[in-house]
């Protein structure tokens, strides 16, 4: 009796230690989300302020605007940006990302893929190990983005696949990452990086001054593509940020919970036994006694 | 005027100012009190905000872009370090 009773003591008190690691690790996540977080509202003047201009000067410009990082080819080679985080305890989180990339490449680039023509750069450690493993051709040069979040890291990467692109070396490029809704739920994406998409002439009517170009307009975009690209690259991999400590603040909430459940069950048999012990150790005594007295 | 330099990672200056000077692409420039509508690419160079004539302020800039319109300027910039 007495045994099982500090054995089911020392079950407490492990699930109890780790009820504390996984309450903390929520706090933890809570304020890095917050962190995140304001990371994006941050970078959002930024970015709305270059479209703008991208708008300002395409509407003064006739027709569209032809640019060597939206040219369309034959998509032979084909390059996946794919952000996960480097660390677990995250619930499905890498998991969601990881499956998109293959669902993603399974649909559209399957022949592609059997050439063995599709390379997949990683940030984050852990999709990197996930997708080496899968045997899928994978590239760690940007895989450490995470340890040192800076707009710097990120426009390196993004300039890479620029580079590679105007190269030749891949015909499209995607990005697979988890857009940040809130803190439960994530949409795991894949958008289009390369080629642009074609910069449409829609605010054309509304021409609302009579801007100087200084250069000239076509060397303006030129020079604003890029920093747009840029941008978007450095947005998602905020987004993922946000979306790893999102879902890690709720799967440890869940953990949390869970342990608290377990922890209810566990008292109860504790005290049964415990009860049970006295009950014993009581009858013992009083049969005892009774024994001596007859 | 009011004068706002943006970067990617934060609001780095915001406010009234009397002008400001940037490195164009074609040369330095400087942009004063009710200019004309423009944008411009920025080259290497430093950006000299010009709180009041004689109280200036200096950032180091890589390249970046600058809008001005209706007294507002508004500048781009990724990579930025104080001077």
């Amino acid at each position: 009796m007495a045994g099982q009773l500090k054995e089911v003591r020392n079950r407490i008190k492990s699930v109890q230690s780790t009820q504390q690691i996984t309450k903390a690790m929520k706090m933890v996540s809570a304020a890095k989300l917050r962190r995140a977080q304001d990371a994006i509202v941050q970078m959002r003047p930024y970015a709305q302020k270059l479209q703008e201009m991208l708008s300002n000067i395409v509407s003064n410009i006739e027709g569209g605007a032809s640019l060597k990082l939206a040219e369309e080819r034959a998509i032979e080679k084909v390059l996946l940006i794919v952000i996960t985080s480097d660390r677990g305890l995250a619930g499905a989180y890498n998991a969601n990302v990881i499956k998109a990339a293959k669902q993603s490449i399974a649909d559209k680039y399957e022949a592609q893929f059997k050439k063995s023509n599709v390379t997949i750069w990683n940030i984050g450690k852990k999709g990197y190990e996930a997708l080496s493993k899968a045997g899928y051709k994978t590239d760690a040069a940007h895989k450490d983005i995470f340890l040192n979040l800076t707009f710097e890291n990120v426009q390196a990467a993004a300039q890479a696949a620029m580079k590679a692109f105007e190269n030749s070396e891949f015909d499209a490029v995607e990005i697979v990452y988890s857009q940040f809704k809130n803190a439960a739920t994530q949409a795991f994406v894949v958008e289009q990086f390369l080629p642009i998409p074609k910069v449409e002439n829609k605010a054309a009517k509304n021409i609302k001054a009579d801007f100087i170009f200084q250069p000239n307009k076509e060397a303006l975009i030129a020079e604003l593509m890029p920093k747009i690209l840029n941008t978007q690259l450095f947005k998602a991999v905020l987004d993922a940020h946000a979306s790893e400590h999102g879902a890690r603040m709720t799967a440890m909430d869940k953990a949390s919970e869970n342990a608290n459940e377990l922890l209810k069950t566990l008292k109860i048999s504790y005290n049964r036994a415990r009860q049970a012990a006295i009950t014993t150790e009581l009858t013992e005594i009083v049969s005892g006694a009774a024994a001596l007295q007859g | 005027m009011t004068l706002e330099i943006l970067t990617p990672e934060k609001k780095l200056y915001s406010g009234e100012v009397y002008g400001v000077q940037l490195p164009g692409t074609d040369g330095l420039f400087e942009v004063l009190n009710n200019h004309a509508p423009l944008i411009s690419a920025l080259g290497k160079g430093s950006v000299k905000i010009l709180i009041s004539k004689s109280n200036t302020e200096n950032y180091t800039i890589s390249g970046g872009f600058v809008e001005v319109l209706n007294n507002k300027a508004t500048v781009l910039v990724e990579n930025v370090k104080e001077a």
